[in-house]
């Protein structure tokens, strides 16, 4: 079929329901990169295998990702009458026994999370039971809003007939039938929406400014070169809702005068780049990509263009140069894309999570978006909430929410209760903040302010086992390596600060380095091409703000306070504490260790690489790091 | 036309100027590596950084960036200052051995380098990675024989695996344009050969002298613009001869 109206929405519509909320049996499975790291496809298997085995009717689906990476796989199960529950941590055993437990009707209590609650089409009279939870109310979910993720692992992200049933594309004919040009901007202006890519700018003006820019054709980009460590928003919001990115681009291009999409995702998302390429091919084929959309006469197709694999094309200018087919490498603003872009005609870029956000904007409403959050910082952000913190995974909440909010409220505070250190925000080229400023409200200025950056979402919780120079070192290490090497600061001064925490680690650093860092740092934020240079010294700089006194122990002391740097520590066996079990000496790589069955056993200083792998065995704790 | 200020002294200059050929209209020196008027603005080498106060304040490649009517520039207040000196020292860091490096430093009254040396394997180091090689084969002779390979640390020129390329045209912009000398190129026989790029190509032989004086390769501009044929026949010394031989035969027969 071809969607020509409103009507035909209709029919997509009603078909999506019916497999949404159909009248039997449904399990879905979270089936995101991050449920098939889990082993996700094992429970898929398992699940399809036994209800075979059993004769039992289910309807199976592998959805996307609830965002809730510490319960994966997650297994949502909905039985008609019932309430929805949500089974968390789920193997292959435990799912041939629900399968089992189905069959005869029950709903077990093991592994249960929580229910969902179905907002839309609920099927009336339901009240939660068992004594679970509701899924919003959980501390993880409690504060979040999901607008962003509205769709994510509640649907199946293959079908577009479910992305419309939850409202999909209502936006697109809205804009094309009753609305200019002009209008959509205004809509998207009023909304106060910036830019989710990490730099903030106003979405609107952007295409206001690509609106009135003179030339044709002109091209939108939507920049899917997420390559941050620690961070997977955009590849969930690809994989697990990708409609809602080529609804959010059709408006862009509609709203600027562009008839020529393109969709640049990075090719070690696999799964992304398949989802994203069979969501625009059934696009095609239903006429939501194509000639005259919803008969408008509005014209636009996108093309998928795969990244291969530099950091730095995810900067505006060397994504355009790389779609180009030239060397992915920014090149000297002004001019800006919005005025010279691909091919120099006037182009808009914009992250993959701020289109996604566009259709919500104009199905609800300018006000209604621009009330959420704070003045200045409307709307919500995803930000992937990992490293030493209790929960992790990926959380969307208005913008002004606090740190602390994120990470002792929605984060339930550091892992194994340990005392949460600092925060790293914005990706590696974020600064870490330290607790005592937790209290700061999450928006771009304050972010800026205090020496990190929004960016693109990552958020990286450190604790007291963490060494704060180890930490700057690492993410140089990543900056150093993916700087293009164009611009002289950003070459040549990663390479160097490098060189310097190198030094400081290994407790070869003088207090000169410090300083000389510092001077380093300044000059290649200010001094570099692109906003990869400009951005990379702040793990420096703003641990150098915060922890001074940790760079200064490394220096001065030859100490490494949180017992990190392996030239700085001595490991050491409590001859009180060991009980002679013989698992270090089994697991140590360098065979430093030596002791007779039930008797202490003995570290050789010479031989141990302090790799630490005794520490993490050690069945009573006998093995003490000596700072 | 746009006025500005350099340094405080008045400047005009026509709309669509950089700051650098401003700066320079003003007569004002700036160094820099990666400019060259006769390809686009690059933005690379970061010597001519300059501090702009106004319409908005702040520190910029000159040689990449528009003039504004009523822009302030400043070349030599403390911010513009470290921001060159910082990459005159990296890059005498890098190229300790290149004279024009050490000069342009020194200029500047940078005579040492507290960043260290390279490593043995790259002790000899010529190449500021400028580009101007890059840019002049693509934007100006338009073979594009040669490009950027690796990152950060680790880009270098070269040609496609570094082998003998057949893009090359043996042109030698390359050789020429290089601020520092870093591409190697002689002409042995009727063999060129750009060591720096593992490529040789073929001279063309003056039929009358048995010189060889043109790369082979070039002879598509033939085809391009036949005016230049009789360039071909030819070469240069030869032409001359020619020409003076026409000059004194023309003189005999008319006298003045």
């Amino acid at each position: 079929m071809k969607v020509h109206s409103r009507s035909d929405l209709e029919t997509l519509r009603a078909d999506g329901l019916s497999t949404l909320y159909p009248s039997r049996l449904k399990i879905s499975v979270g089936m995101a990169t991050c449920g098939l790291a889990t082993g996700a496809a094992a429970v898929y298997d398992a699940l399809r295998d036994e209800a075979a085995a059993r004769g039992l009717d289910l309807m199976l689906i592998a959805t996307g990702c609830l965002g809730y990476c510490q319960q994966e796989p997650l297994v949502d199960v909905r039985m008609p009458g019932r309430d929805r529950v949500l089974y968390a941590r789920m193997t292959a055993d435990r799912a041939r026994e629900l399968i089992a437990d189905l069959a005869r009707g029950e709903l077990p209590a093991e592994g249960a999370l929580a229910v969902i609650p179905e907002e839309k089409e609920p099927p009336a009279g339901l009240e939660p039971a068992g004594g679970l939870p509701l899924l919003n109310e959980l501390p993880f979910y409690a504060r979040q809003r999901k607008i962003i993720l509205r769709n994510c692992g509640l649907i199946d992200p293959t079908r577009v007939e479910e992305y419309v049933a939850r409202g999909g594309y209502q936006a697109l004919a809205h804009v094309l039938l009753d609305l200019t040009p002009q209008e959509t901007i205004d809509e998207v202006l009023g909304s106060g929406l910036r830019g989710r890519g990490g730099a903030g700018f106003p979405t609107g003006r952007k295409w206001q400014i690509c609106h009135d820019a003179p030339g044709q054709p002109k091209y939108v980009i939507c920049n899917g070169d997420e390559g941050d460590p620690g961070a997977y928003m955009d590849r969930t919001v690809l994989e697990s809702d990708p409609y809602s990115v080529i609804e959010g681009l059709t408006i862009a291009g509609y709203a600027i005068g562009a008839r020529q999409g393109y969709i640049y995702v990075r090719d070690e998302y696999p799964l992304a780049v398949e989802r994203v390429t069979q969501a625009v091919a059934r696009a095609e084929e239903l006429g939501l990509l194509g000639d005259s959309i919803f008969d408008s006469g509005f014209d636009f197709s996108i093309t998928i263009v795969r990244g291969a694999g530099a950091f730095v094309c995810g900067e505006e200018t060397a994504l355009i140069s790389s779609i180009e087919g030239g060397l992915g490498e920014p090149r000297p603003r002004p001019p800006f894309p919005a005025t010279s872009g691909l091919w120099g005609k006037p182009t808009v870029i914009n992250n993959v999570k701020t289109l996604a956000t566009v259709p919500v904007i104009i199905s609800e409403g300018a006000d209604w978006y621009a009330a959420i959050g704070t003045e200045n910082n409307a709307g919500t952000v995803v930000f992937s909430l990992v490293g030493k913190v209790a929960n992790t995974g990926l959380v969307e909440v208005p913008l002004g929410l606090t740190l602390r909010d994120m990470i002792e409220g929605i984060g339930g505070g550091g892992l194994n209760g340990k005392a949460v250190k600092a925060v790293q925000t914005g990706g590696p080229s974020g600064g870490c903040l330290p607790a005592r400023l937790f209290d700061l409200p999450i928006s771009y200025e304050t972010l800026t302010q205090a020496g990190s950056i929004m960016g693109s979402g990552g958020m990286v919780v450190m604790d007291e086992d963490t060494c704060m120079v180890d930490v700057a070192r690492y993410f140089l290490g990543f900056t150093m390596a993916e700087s293009c090497g164009k611009c002289t600061p950003c070459r040549e001064g990663t390479r160097y600060m490098h060189e310097i925490l190198t030094r400081i680690v290994e407790g070869k650093g003088t207090p000169e380095d410090l300083d000389l860092l510092e001077e380093v740092a300044r000059w290649v934020k200010t001094a570099s091409l692109c906003g990869l240079g400009q951005t990379a010294p702040n793990p420096v700089l703003s641990t150098l703000r915060y922890f001074r006194d940790e760079y200064e122990a490394h220096v001065v002391e030859k100490r490494c306070p949180a017992g990190v740097c392996r030239a700085l520590i001595r490991l050491v066996i409590q001859p009180d504490l060991c009980t002679g079990c013989g698992l270090c000496k089994r697991e140590c790589p360098a065979g430093a260790i030596s002791g007779e069955k039930k008797k202490p056993h003995v570290i050789d200083p010479e031989l141990c690489t302090r790799c630490r792998m005794c520490y993490d065995v050690c069945p009573v704790g006998a093995i003490e790091i000596v700072k | 036309m746009i006025n500005l200020t350099v340094n405080g002294q008045p400047v005009t200059v026509p709309d669509g100027t950089t700051v650098l050929q401003a700066v320079r209209a003003a007569g004002v020196e700036l160094p820099t590596l990666c400019y060259h008027e006769g390809l686009a603005p690059y933005g690379a080498c970061r010597l001519c950084m300059v501090v702009i106060t106004a319409p908005r304040h702040a520190l910029v490649a000159s040689c990449a960036y528009p003039v504004e009517e009523g822009m302030v520039v400043e070349t030599n207040v403390p911010e513009a200052a470290t921001a060159r000196h910082l990459a005159l020292e990296f890059l005498l860091s890098r190229c300790p051995q290149s004279d024009v490096i050490r000069e342009m430093a020194a200029k500047e009254g940078i005579t040492t380098s507290r960043f260290g040396a390279p490593p043995p394997e790259r002790a000899d180091e010529l190449c500021v990675l400028c580009g101007l090689c890059v840019r002049v084969c693509r934007e100006a002779i338009g073979a594009a024989a040669i490009s950027f390979i690796g990152r950060g640390m680790e880009r270098r020129v070269g040609t496609p695996f570094d082998v003998q390329s057949d893009a090359c045209i043996g042109c030698g912009a390359c050789a020429e344009i290089c601020p520092t000398g870093a591409i190697k190129m002689e002409d042995q026989g009727n063999k060129r050969i750009l060591h720096t790029w593992h490529t040789t190509v073929e001279l063309h032989t003056c039929p009358q002298c048995g010189r060889f004086f043109v790369p082979e390769p070039m002879s598509f501009l033939k085809e391009m613009f036949p005016e230049i044929e009789d360039l071909w026949a030819l070469c240069p010394e030869c032409r001359q001869q020619r020409a003076a031989r026409q000059w004194i035969e023309q003189r005999a027969t008319s006298p003045v």
